[in-house]
């Protein structure tokens, strides 16, 4: 393969890596809230956090352009921040990415939290546990199995991301251009063969990392089932 | 102590609308022993254990009442009693869950299934300022059989094991009043009757006041010092044990009627090993009763007399088959349709504590002997049982 190929390939594991770090980070207490909360919000940011199933990427990728672009509240907020414009930079990907890909952490792990007994989290209450407590020491623990199942899709739906990412990074080598763009390049330029072997390896990839979800699944038994993302695959 | 000391207290006063019924009490229960909180599913029993451990948000108060006058520091009851003040809607006062000093055992043991029988017991114990010492935790750990699941998971253990483990967990942190919300009821009859046991020398050892919710009578019968009646959210009758289940017209409200009864409290004044027999001496009489474990020469013991095993006779007969025959007044006749329960007191030796027993007799056989009240009977007992 040529060194083009092989730096976007290290760029697209390094995007997925970040992306699902941020998508942990953001989804689990967003995950918490829709599973606990009871307010009138919650199926409005419900079918918001939902939304990327259904948009088509390039509509998503649209708007951030928009939002994050030199005229958008969002581009203006990251100039005065010092952090200059993020369209067409790696920490733009990043940004678009963990939006596109929120569903797919934040309902395995709302799942998986939901499947908690409230009764054990009582108990845990009437052990001195405070809610912090009860979050980090009972909860978290009892939805590993979700955070895997999120974990791992996360990862390979960042990996196989397209629309966003033309729409908001363009495809500038070493910078932006991942793997599903350059597939796209390889193609268009008619080199099928380059094309093959990425567009092999991707698949082989994909499947091999939800076979192994789908051995976790079962390894984890009933309460890792419940909490695997049965809604989103 | 110098100073003449209040018995400690729990006091309650709670109201929550639910589905149904709206829990409206207003309760001053015993620091110390068990309190039954007794009544139909449905009838809010739940609900005002949740109030009191601040797992529902009720209005109202609820405070724990050192049997002053000297106690920690804190607020003055209106008796000069220290004060532990867990809600009062009055000051905004409100303590969540986890900063009071109490346990909880539900019917379904609510273990944390991620850890391990030790872990469990070590959770709320490290969490609390007042859990038990390693010692103080392994004695409760023998006490309650658990020497040889401390490294289990909680889904591979029994009912039974997952009650005792919740009971063990509860009372390692030490707490200052233990909730029990039907402990027994997921529970087979085989595992009740091993669990029932040592939940009675649990009611006999612990030092703090224990709350049980149940809709069991044999449980109340064995365990229940006081008695909390309920219905509908409110409070019907509360009292002494042995004293509301002889209050009239309470009967019908006191669970099944073949469960109708009284608890007489003794001690054990004599042995006959060789009929496996003991002799209770009780209030008004001493009864011949089949003899149990820990029912040792002059040890305290309850004895459980069922209405429908009293019959009454206008004379005493020598010749009959039934050991225990007690003579009594007839108090009150309650008719029940075909049938009469009747309010027999105790008027043998050593009655000055009023005791009674209660009799359901047909109302023919009533009509028959011609039963009025204030006459002198004798009571057939045909069964009593060591609690």
């Amino acid at each position: 393969m040529s060194p083009d190929t092989w730096s976007a390939i290290a760029l697209t594991a390094r995007l997925a890596a970040w992306s699902t770090a941020c998508l942990l980070l953001l989804g689990t207490p967003l995950a918490w809230a829709l599973a606990r909360g009871r307010g009138a919000w919650k199926p409005v940011v419900g079918a918001l956090v939902a939304l990327p199933l259904v948009l088509p990427p390039t509509v998503l990728g649209f708007y951030l352009l928009l939002l994050l672009g030199p005229q958008g509240p969002g581009g203006q907020l990251t100039a005065a921040l010092g952090l200059g414009r993020l369209p067409f930079t790696f920490a733009g990907l990043v940004v678009a990415s963990v939006l596109y890909s929120l569903p797919f952490v934040v309902q395995p792990l709302q799942q998986a939290f939901e499947a908690i007994p409230e009764s054990v989290l009582e108990a845990a209450a009437t052990l001195r546990a405070g809610p912090l407590d009860r979050f980090l020491h009972v909860a978290l623990p009892l939805a590993r199995p979700g955070f895997l199942t999120a974990a791992v899709l996360a990862f390979a739906h960042t990996v196989g991301e397209f629309g966003v990412v033309l729409m908001i990074g363009g495809n500038i080598p070493g910078q932006t251009r991942v793997l599903s763009v350059a597939l796209y390049d390889q193609v268009e330029a008619g080199d099928f063969g380059a094309a093959h072997q990425l567009a092999g390896g991707l698949l082989l990839f994909s499947l091999a990392l939800l076979l192994s979800l789908q051995w976790l699944r079962r390894r984890g038994g009933p309460a890792a089932a419940a909490g695997a993302g049965a809604g989103v695959i | 102590m110098d100073a003449p000391r209040c018995p400690p207290m729990i006091h309650a006063r709670l109201r929550l609308p639910r589905p149904g019924f709206t829990l409206d009490v207003d309760l001053r229960l015993p620091g110390h022993g068990v309190t039954a909180v007794f009544g139909p599913s449905g009838c809010g029993k739940t609900s005002l254990l949740r109030a009191l451990a601040g797992l529902e948000r009720a209005q109202g108060r609820v405070a724990l009442l050192d049997g002053g006058p000297e106690g920690p520091e804190g607020p003055r009851g209106p008796d000069g009693q220290s004060e532990d003040v867990w809600q009062d809607d009055a000051l905004g006062a409100w303590r969540p869950v986890h900063q009071r000093p109490l346990g909880l055992v539900t019917q379904d043991a609510g273990l944390l299934p991620h850890l391990s029988v030790r872990d469990n017991l070590a959770f709320g114990r490290r969490r609390s300022a007042t859990g038990l010492s390693p010692a103080a935790l392994d004695e409760w750990i023998a006490h309650l059989g658990l020497g040889g699941l401390l490294d289990r998971r909680p889904h591979t253990l029994s009912g039974g094991e997952r009650q005792r483990v919740a009971i063990a967990r509860a009372l390692a942190t030490g707490p200052r009043l233990l909730l029990m919300d039907e402990p027994l009821a997921a529970l087979d009859a085989a595992r009740k009757a091993d669990v029932l046991p040592l939940l009675e020398q649990l009611a006999a050892r612990l030092p703090l006041p224990v709350l049980y919710v149940t809709h069991a009578m044999d449980e109340v019968a064995r365990l229940a010092r006081h008695l909390v009646l309920m219905e509908q959210g409110r409070v019907v009758a509360e009292g002494p044990l042995t004293e509301v289940l002889t209050r009239p017209g309470l009967a019908p409200r006191l669970g099944a009627r073949e469960d109708t009864g009284v608890v007489l409290e003794g001690r054990v004044a004599g042995q006959a090993p060789e009929d496996g027999l003991v002799r209770v001496a009780c209030p008004g009489g001493e009864l011949w009763v089949g003899v149990r474990a820990g029912a040792g020469l002059a040890a305290p013991v309850r004895v459980r007399v069922l209405a429908r095993d009293v019959s009454v006779t206008l004379s005493a007969h020598a010749d009959t088959s039934i050991l225990n025959v007690l003579p009594v007044q007839l108090e009150a006749i309650e008719a029940e349709g075909t049938t009469w329960l009747l309010r027999l007191r105790l008027d043998g030796p050593g009655s000055d504590a009023p005791a009674c027993l209660l009799a359901r007799i047909t109302r023919r056989s009533g009509e028959t002997l011609g039963l009025h009240t204030g006459q002198r009977l004798y009571a057939q007992l045909k069964g009593a049982a060591l609690m």
